[in-house]
C-alpha cells in the first residue's frame, strides 16, 4: 500500500523505505517484492538491524523521519489494526462493516501521511518524541543478541540449538513479536500464522497486537 | 573457526579455548576498541582494562564487552559469538532524535544507507512475509 505514497505527486522531496525483517533471508521477501514492483527502495534486514535500533517490536511499524535525519514520529504501527482477531476462522474473511472499518483506519493513516509530507502536520515536537521513544532495557538488548545468533545457528543448520536461543530471547523480550514469529516454523502459506501465534494473540485479551498510533 | 558477529561485522577468529581470548588486533576488529597503555580506546575514549581481562597477551573480548555494559551471547560450542549493543548506547542513540543510520542491500545486492536520502522526508517501514 506504500505504492500509493510513494506516487504520489508532493511538492517536498519523498522517500518510502521498506525494510523486509526477514530471519530467512531475501528469497523470502523476493516474490513479495516482485509481485508488488515497489518503486521505493525495498531493502532486506536479515538480522532485524532496524528493529533493533529503532525499538519496533512488530511489522509494519514505522517511524517518520525529516529531511534533516530527525525522527519526528516514533516507532508506531503503520497503519495495520486488529480487525484480524475478528476473522471468521472459517473463512478467514472480515464481515464488511469490520473490513469497512480496517480500511478506513488505513485510509486514515495513509492520509496522515500524506498532510505531513505537505503540511508538516503530525510531525511531534522534541519533547512528544522523545518521550513516545521505546525505551531499550538490558533485557531486550540481551534478547536481540541471542535473536542474532539463533538466526545465525538456523542458517548453519543448526535448528534444535536455534530453537533454544530463540525461546530465550522471546521470554525475555517478550513484547517482541518480530523475535517471536521469525522464530516460528513456517506454514505452507508462508506464514508463521500457526496455533502458537494465535496462542499468544489470544493471550493478549483486551491488549492490542496492533497498537494505534496516536495521531 | 570461532565466529564473531558484531557491529564491525562478521569475523572469524583463531580458537582461544574456554571464553573468547582474542589478540589485541583481533579484538580491535571485533570491537572497535584498540589496545593502549591507558587502556582500551575508541576514537577520544579509553576506558582502563581490569588485570581480569587479561590472559597474557590476550585479552577476554567477551568480559571487555560485557564491562562497557553490552550483551554477549554465544552457542554451546563457543564457536558463535555475539557482542551486542547495551540498552544505555542505544537509548541515548535514540534520545537525539537523529535517526540511527543503518546500511542494507535490496534484493540485488545494492547497498542503501538510511542517510543517503537526506534531504527528503523518510517514511522508513518494516514489513515481513511472515
Amino acid at each position: 500500500m506504500w505504492e500509493d505514497l510513494q506516487t504520489c505527486v508532493f511538492d517536498a522531496p519523498f522517500v518510502v523505505i521498506a525494510v523486509a525483517e526477514e530471519g530467512r533471508g531475501a528469497e523470502q521477501a523476493r516474490p513479495w517484492i516482485e509481485k508488488a514492483r515497489p518503486s521505493y527502495p525495498c531493502l532486506i534486514d536479515e538480522n532485524h538491524v532496524v528493529s533493533a535500533l529503532y525499538g519496533m517490536v512488530n511489522v509494519p511499524q514505522c517511524v517518520w523521519i525529516d529531511e534533516r535525519g530527525t525522527i519526528v514520529r516514533p516507532p508506531e504501527t503503520a497503519g495495520s489494526t486488529d480487525h484480524f482477531r475478528k476473522m471468521d476462522p472459517a473463512t478467514r474473511t472480515l464481515a464488511p462493516a469490520l473490513l469497512a472499518e480496517r480500511n478506513a483506519a488505513r485510509k486514515a493513516y495513509l492520509d496522515a501521511v500524506r498532510t505531513w509530507i505537505r503540511t508538516g502536520k503530525h510531525a511531534l515536537p522534541g519533547d512528544e518524541a522523545r518521550a513516545r521513544l521505546p525505551v531499550i532495557t538490558p533485557d531486550m538488548a540481551m534478547a536481540d543478541a541471542l535473536f542474532r545468533l539463533a538466526l545465525h545457528l538456523r542458517r548453519q543448520g543448526q535448528e534444535a540449538e536455534a530453537a533454544e536461543h530463540f525461546a530465550e530471547a522471546s521470554r525475555l523480550h517478550p513484547e517482541s513479536w518480530c523475535i517471536f514469529r521469525d522464530a516460528q516454523a513456517l506454514e505452507p502459506s508462508g506464514l508463521a500464522g500457526g496455533p502458537a501465534f494465535w496462542e499468544r494473540v489470544n493471550a493478549l485479551g483486551n491488549k492490542p497486537y496492533y497498537v494505534p498510533p496516536r495521531l | 573457526m570461532p565466529t564473531v558477529l558484531s557491529d564491525t561485522g562478521t569475523h572469524a577468529v583463531p580458537p582461544s579455548g574456554a571464553g573468547l581470548l582474542l589478540s589485541p588486533q583481533d579484538t580491535e576488529r571485533a570491537t572497535g576498541w584498540t589496545l593502549k597503555p591507558e587502556g582500551m580506546c575508541q576514537a577520544e575514549l579509553c576506558v582502563p582494562l581490569p588485570a581480569t581481562m587479561r590472559q597474557g597477551e590476550r585479552i577476554d573480548a567477551a568480559a571487555f564487552w560485557r564491562h562497557l555494559g553490552n550483551p554477549v551471547a554465544h552457542d554451546r560450542a563457543g564457536e558463535t559469538w555475539v557482542l551486542g549493543t547495551g540498552p544505555e548506547q542505544r537509548n541515548q542513540a535514540l534520545a537525539g532524535l537523529q535517526a540511527p543510520d543503518f546500511a542494507l542491500p535490496d534484493l540485488n545486492g545494492k547497498i542503501h544507507r538510511l542517510s543517503d536520502y537526506r534531504g527528503q522526508k523518510v517514511f522508513l517501514t518494516t514489513w515481513a512475509s511472515w
